[in-house]
This record gives structure tokens, sequence and C-alpha cells, in this order.
């Protein structure tokens, strides 16, 4: 009887458990706060990559891109805030201010086509990890994402989430002139 | 000067919160005697008092909007002199501090109305709900002052302020936040009323008929505020969709799920006093749910397009205002829950076990929506890879989870409480079956892509509980000489037509849902004036495109004729059609502004993506057949929680031989014994 009782009330607890275990979850989430945190790939040497064109031939790797300032964003179809992000994008490509490479992750081709028709093409070139291997190496935890590399292909910013108006101009033009980009 | 007044009020609400926590709820443990009354007695009036101040403040911060006073700090970010007075009113919730002061503004507010319109509870529960909330404003007065003061100054002044994010200037955007807030925060009460019960320790009929009407009416307007949010995104965010599940929508979806289960949990608890312990951790966990949503927008924990103001030392001070209110509650239910104990049994086919079944299926879709929510954030926590969870997941797994609900909703209403006879079910129901058979059949109708056995399935369920409403309606209509007597509404409570409104609501939300996602059809092309598209059966004529200047923006205004794809050329268009790309000064801020052609069978919507080369823009062109049906069905449901509160039942003073028995009858049922 007084095992019933005890199983009974420990039953009354699990509610609590599963409480505490997203509670702990929520605590370890705020430490790896995107923005306290940079990326531990800054100031390293952009991770190399082989990986097929969007839309095209062959396959494309960073190193096409020595002596050039350039921006990677990754994106994908599926991701809102990709489309909150978007037209800062098209703005920057419009007016020149950096190559942008497009990373189209972990998506379908059919609908990253599509998705770059409906909402204008900023990029120079767009590549493709469909099946997200190559972003491991980046360290991308989810879309949107966007790297820096500098001349030498070194990685030298990095913008987790989406970019808005206020951090163009706070921090990536100020660093893209210091960079001496174009 | 008035920045000043405003902060003072809030500071001054801050002290009189405490006291509202304490005092009346010390009352309530005494031996009775004077000091204890006196204790109790100041609840109503600081209630009172509360909502004063807090509204004082909220009107304060409005002002300094409306007369742009760049000297505050949060005007300075969040107005411009050429901001239009309307948003300037709207832009008082249009930043973090702001909307925080509205939540607190809303808590204050229902506090308030739970003080002016309880005088029939009994006093000692009604003091420590009372207790309770004021204990919930604590928390978030303290976090609006020391992490979020609106009112900080910013000296020296802009010369311009730099304007509210554009996608916020928006009429949807203006009531969107109070609506669901209005929801959000009627949660607490509901949480309140729970968390005093399990002081008490006694959960009757006349604790659940008091908690309904306030948890129907949170419900209500927190089915409004997400429609409405839904409704914005689609035309305001230009790229057609009306939900993404992204992590904020999801956190406001949540409580919705737990709060529809709630109602339906509290009508059982009500009736059968069954369900007790289940209703109160149901009450928990709704407004639970609506402080979780509360610390994933506002910490930055996850990347969203809501995430406007993140900051670690906010995320830090809510965990721990969690960790205060959802676990000592969830504690305190598990040290009082056995005192509540259980109901009179049920067979297995009555309405407790349906409403059971509806129960889990809703709460088991919310865990399904909270582990695709936070499972790139537990992933990564534990070291095991970064992920993100899209839409995908979410569509394949929701859908199955809800066809079991969708199938009851129609048997639901149609059962006995207690023990019901299924082929007495089945015989009713015979008809509403063979329209859904039908519905299922006639599909490929609908599209031209032939038979799809999901869009089938969806309007089958629509149709199913639209047509289950319908028996259910004339049945109750019905007299004893079997004819149909519409006088005979009124032997039938509100709440049951408020019911049966609601699932009609459901039903034109499933065939809604079902039909934009089947047969909807949409291009992009690149177009210049003077030429067209076709779509769906539709003509879209690109005639010219003009320069527009508004009050804080420019824009490109392009004019669209509509015309049928059968109709001659010549014919005059059916509409104009005048979709904006404009650019925010202040931000520099592109934005699109969709157009569209609405009614109740279809949207034709039309938007402006990029210039291209020359004279030719990026149009995109959608066809959206049924879609104002989601919008609408969304409104029946939240109208059949209005009219189910306007039950006379749930203001009649209770009297001590109303407490459930199991063996009174049932007549609010729908199903008076013939």
């Amino acid at each position: 009887m007084i095992r019933l009782e005890t199983m009974k009330s420990l039953r009354l607890l699990i509610p609590v458990a599963i409480f505490a275990l997203i509670g702990w979850f929520l605590l370890k989430g705020l430490d790896r706060d995107p923005k306290l945190v940079p990326s531990p790939l800054i100031g390293k040497p952009a991770p190399a990559f082989s990986l097929p064109v969007l839309n095209g031939e062959g396959n494309w790797s960073p190193a096409q891109m020595k002596g050039k300032v350039w921006l990677l964003n990754v994106w994908a179809s599926w991701c809102a805030a990709c489309q909150v992000e978007h037209p800062l994008l098209n703005d920057m490509a419009r007016n020149q201010i950096v190559p942008i490479v497009g990373f189209a992750w972990k998506d379908k081709r059919d609908d990253s086509v599509a998705w770059l028709k409906r909402h204008g093409n900023p990029y120079s070139v767009v590549i493709s990890d469909f099946d997200g291997r190559a972003a491991i190496d980046w360290g991308v935890y989810g879309a949107p994402e966007t790297f820096l590399i500098d001349r030498d292909g070194v990685i030298r910013y990095k913008q987790v989430g989406p970019f808005t108006p206020e951090i163009i101009r706070d921090e990536l033009l100020p660093l893209l002139k210091r960079l001496g980009a174009r | 000067m008035i920045a000043e007044v405003g902060h003072f009020a809030l500071a001054l609400s801050l002290a009189l919160s405490v006291i509202l926590a304490v005092l009346p709820m010390a009352g309530t443990f005494m031996r009775p005697s004077g000091t204890a009354r006196a204790f109790t007695d100041t609840a109503r009036p600081i209630a009172a008092v509360l909502f004063s101040l807090v509204l004082l403040a909220f009107l304060c911060l409005s002002a300094l909007f409306v007369g742009n006073d760049f000297t505050v700090s949060l005007v300075a970010t969040h107005s411009n002199l050429s901001l239009p007075i309307a948003y300037r009113v709207a832009a008082t919730w249009g930043s973090h501090e702001g909307s925080m002061l509205l939540w607190v503004l809303m808590l204050t507010g229902w506090t308030a109305a739970v003080a002016a319109f309880s005088a029939s509870l009994p006093h000692v529960l009604r003091t420590r709900i009372l207790s309770v909330m004021g204990g919930i404003t604590i928390g978030f007065l303290m976090f609006l002052l020391f992490t979020s003061n609106p009112f900080e100054r910013l000296i020296p002044p802009p010369a311009d302020g730099r304007d509210l994010n554009p996608l916020l200037q928006d009429p949807g955007m203006v009531f969107h936040p109070p609506l669901l807030y209005m929801g959000y925060v009627g949660l607490a009460v509901a949480f309140a009323f729970a968390v005093a019960g399990l002081i008490g320790g006694r959960f009757d009929a006349v604790w659940a008929r008091w908690a309904r009407p306030w948890t129907t009416v949170a419900w209500a307007f927190l089915t409004l505020g997400i429609a409405l949010g839904s409704f914005w995104a689609y035309y305001e965010l230009g790229w057609g969709g009306w939900w993404f599940w992204d992590p904020v929508e999801n956190a406001s979806f949540m409580p919705w799920l737990v709060a529809t289960a709630l109602i339906h949990s509290l009508a059982v608890t009500e009736k059968r006093g069954a369900f007790r312990s289940w209703t109160v951790l149901l009450a928990i966990l709704g407004f639970s749910l609506s402080l979780l949503g509360t610390f994933l927008v506002r910490s930055g924990v996850l990347t969203s397009v809501h995430a406007f103001a993140t900051d670690p030392a906010r995320g830090v001070f809510i965990l721990i205002f969690l960790a205060v209110v959802i676990g000592g509650s969830l504690l305190l239910y598990a040290w009082r829950a056995p005192a509540l104990g259980s109901g009179s049994g049920f067979a297995l086919i009555s309405r407790e076990s349906m409403l059971l079944a509806n129960n889990v299926v809703l709460v088991v879709a919310m865990a399904a929506v909270l582990l695709g929510t936070l499972y790139p954030l537990a992933l990564d926590t534990l070291g095991m890879g970064k992920i993100s969870v899209g839409p995908p997941y979410f569509e394949a797994v929701f859908y199955p989870l809800m066809a079991p609900a969708m199938f009851l909703m129609a048997v639901g209403p149609l059962t006995r409480w207690k023990q019901a006879p299924l082929p007495d079910i089945a015989r009713r129901l015979r008809w509403a079956l063979a329209v859904a058979i039908a519905a299922a059949l006639l599909q490929p109708l609908t599209t031209d892509a032939g038979f799809r056995p999901l869009a089938a399935s969806g309007l089958a369920f629509g149709l199913w509980i639209a047509a289950g409403v319908v028996v259910a309606m004339l049945d109750m209509l019905k007299a004893p000489d079997g004819r149909v007597r519409a006088s005979r509404a009124r032997l039938h409570p509100a709440s049951v037509w408020g019911m049966q409104l609601a699932h009609l609501g459901v039903a034109i939300f499933v065939i809604g849902v079902t039909l934009v996602k089947s047969s909807e059809s949409e291009r992009e092309v690149q177009l210049a004036p003077g030429q067209s598209i076709e779509v769906g059966g539709w003509r879209v004529e690109f005639k010219d495109l003009r320069t527009v200047t508004g009050p804080n923006y420019d824009a490109m205004r392009g004019r669209f004729e509509l015309r049928r794809q059968s109709d001659a050329a010549n014919t005059p268009p059916r509409a104009v059609l005048l979709p904006e790309k404009r650019v925010y000064r202040a931000q520099r801020m592109p934005m699109t502004e969709a157009a569209i052609d609405r009614s109740l069978w279809r949207d034709v919507y039309v938007s402006m993506g990029e210039p291209l080369t020359g004279n030719d823009w990026a149009i995109r062109v959608h066809v959206k057949p049924f879609v104002n049906w989601i919008w609408l069905g969304c409104v029946l449901m939240a109208l059949g929680g209005f009219v189910a509160i306007a039950d006379r039942r749930y203001r009649r003073r209770l009297a001590a031989r109303d407490a459930v028995s199991a063996n009174a009858p049932q007549v609010a049922g729908g199903l008076a014994p013939r």
C-alpha cells in the first residue's frame, strides 16, 4: 500500500522533472547565445570544400576567391529568416558592395532555384550543399549565417541569424572598409 | 517630466504588487478575525489601483511617442518625425520595452477584472487568486524596471528618431500584439485559479464553473491574436504564405493547443467532477507555455523572424522567473494533487472518453511542436551536431496527430456523458459520413492535379465536422413531435451554441487549409508594363509603373488590371491592383506591399519582386482559392468562445446544492434526454 502511494506521488513529479530538463537546456542555450560566442573559426583560414554549382556546370571551391574580400551566405528555401534578410543582400549586390557567394544548405534543387527566382539572386555564384556535410566544417548551425572572408582566405566575421540594416551599417560596412573590399 | 511620472508610476506599481502578493494571501491563512478580514479585504482595492498606475505609465509612454520626445531613448529608436500619428501610438508597443509594458498593463487589467467581476466567488478563493496574480505582476514589473526600462533618457537627444521597423507599420501589426497578449496573459487567470485552488486543496464545480469563462475569453483572444498575426504575415511579408512554423509562431501556438485542451477538460470538471487533477495541470501548463514563449522571443536563444530584441541578461532574468513560477507551481501540484480526488467513472463510449482523447491528442501535438522548436537547441547543447527543424517536420507530424481529433470532433458533441450507445451515435452520424465520403470522392474536381489522398481526406474531415455540427444543431432544435423549431434555440445554454459555432469554425478552417494547399497556383515572371500573365484562370495585365511618395517612404507602385482569362481584352477590369515596392527613408529598408483582390472563394495576390533590366520587374502572382476561409474559421472559433461566455449560468450565484453529483441531469450537453 505504502509502495503504491509512493509510486503515485512520484508520478506527480513527472511534470516538474520535464520542466527541469527543459530549463536546463534553456540555461545552456543562453550560454550558446550566438552574439556572445563568436565562431571559433574567426581568424582561421576558411575550410576548403569543392561543391557543385547550383544551376551550372562543375564544382566551385573557396580557393577561387583568393585575393578578394567576399561573403559566404548560408541560406535555404525553407528558412523564413532568410527571406527577411534577402532584400538587404539584394541591395548590397545592386550597389556592388561585396561579392556574395550563396551557400544553398540542406535543401532541394528545385526549391532553391525557385526561391532565388522569386526573391532575386544577389549571389555571384551559388553552390549547393544539400546533405550539409561541408557546412559542418564551417560550424553552420542554422540559416541564415554569413561569413566574411578576407583576401588571404581568412574568416574575419560571422553573422548568425539575419542581417539587419543596423548590423550592416554599424559592423559589416566598417569592417569591409578596413579590409579594403573592392 | 512625463517620462519621470511614468517611471515613478511603475516603481509604485512594483511596491503595490508586492503588497498584493503578500498581505491578502497572509490574511487567508490567519484564524478568522477582524485583522484577517482587513488583510484579505485589501486585495480588491489594490488590484484596482495597481491597474490605474500601470495604465498611467502606459499613457505616459504613448504621450512621449505621440509628442516624439527624442530625449527618451525608446522613442528615439522607434519613432521618427515623419511617422504618421497612428503608428506613433502603435509604436508604444512596437519595441521590446513597450511590448513588455503592454504585457504588464494587460496582466494588471485582468487582475482588476477578476477583482471586479467575481463577487460570487468564495472570499478566500478570490483573495488568493488576486494574490497569485499580484505575484506574477511582481516578476514582470521587475523585469521591466531592471532590464527593460522604457523610460530611459537619452541626452543629448538626436535631431530625428530612427523610425519604427517598417514591418510593423501596418494596421495588422497595430492590433496583433494586444490581442495576442490578451490571450497569453489571460491564461494567467486560469493559472491563478489553479494555484489558488491547489493552495486550498478544493476543486469543486464552483471552481470549475468560475474558471471556465475566464479561460474561454483568454482562449478566444489568443485565437484572434494568432489569426491576425498569420493574416498580417500573409499580406505583409509578400510571399503569400500564412504559417511558417517559425519558433515564435510555435511559441504562441503551444499555449493555444493547451488552452484548447483546457477549455474541454474544464467542461468535464464542471459537469462531471472528473479530470480535476488533469485540468489543474493543464491550467498551469498553459500559462507556463506563455512564459516559455516570452523567454524564447526575448532571450535570443532561438533565431527567428521575430527576434527583434535579444539580450542574454533578459534571458537569465526570465529563466529565473520561469523557474520560480513554473517550477514552484508544478511542485505545488505534485504536493497537493493527491488531495484532489477523482470524479465519477465513465464508460469507454462516453462524452468523457471523447474529451479525454481530445485532450491527449492536443497535448501530444503541443509536445510535438515543443520538441521541434527546442530540438535544435537540445542537440546543440548535447554536442550532437547542429541542425534546423523546418516546416517539413511539423507538417509531417501535425496532420496525422490532428486526424483523430478531427474525427472525434463530430462524434463528441453527440455523445452522452457517462455512457453512450454506439449504434445510436452511428445512426445519427450516417448522413455526415455520407457527406464526408462524397467530399473525398469529389476532391479531383477542385484541382487539375487529379485525386490527391491528403487533400481528399482534408475535405472529408472538414465536411465531416461541419455535417456533425449541423446534425447536432438540428437535434437541439427538434421539438418532441419531431419538427424543427427555431424557437427552441433558447432552451439550450449559450455555451452549447458557442461550442457548435467554434466547431464550425474548425471545419471552415480545415476546408480552407486543404483547398489552399491542394489547388493554389502561382507564377513568377519577368514583366514589363503592357505585358500580361495568366495564372489559374485569371489574366493580370501590368499597365504602368509610377513613383509615389509616402509620409516616410518612397515607393514604386505598379498598376495591374485583373480579368478572367475568358474575358475579352476590352472588357472593364474586374479589379485594379496596386502593389508597391517601398523603401523607408530612415532605415533604408526595402519593403514589399502586396496587392490582393480578395473574395470568399479566392484571392488574387500580386507582389513586385526586384527591378530587372530596363523596365522589367520580377512579378509574382498567386491565385489562392479559399484562403480567407482560414481566418474566417479562426474568427468563428473566437466568436464561439465569446458566445459561450454569454451563458447566464456563469453569472448566477452558485448555491451549495449545485455541487457536482454523478446523477445530476445533463441538459447542457446538447442532448437532453428525450
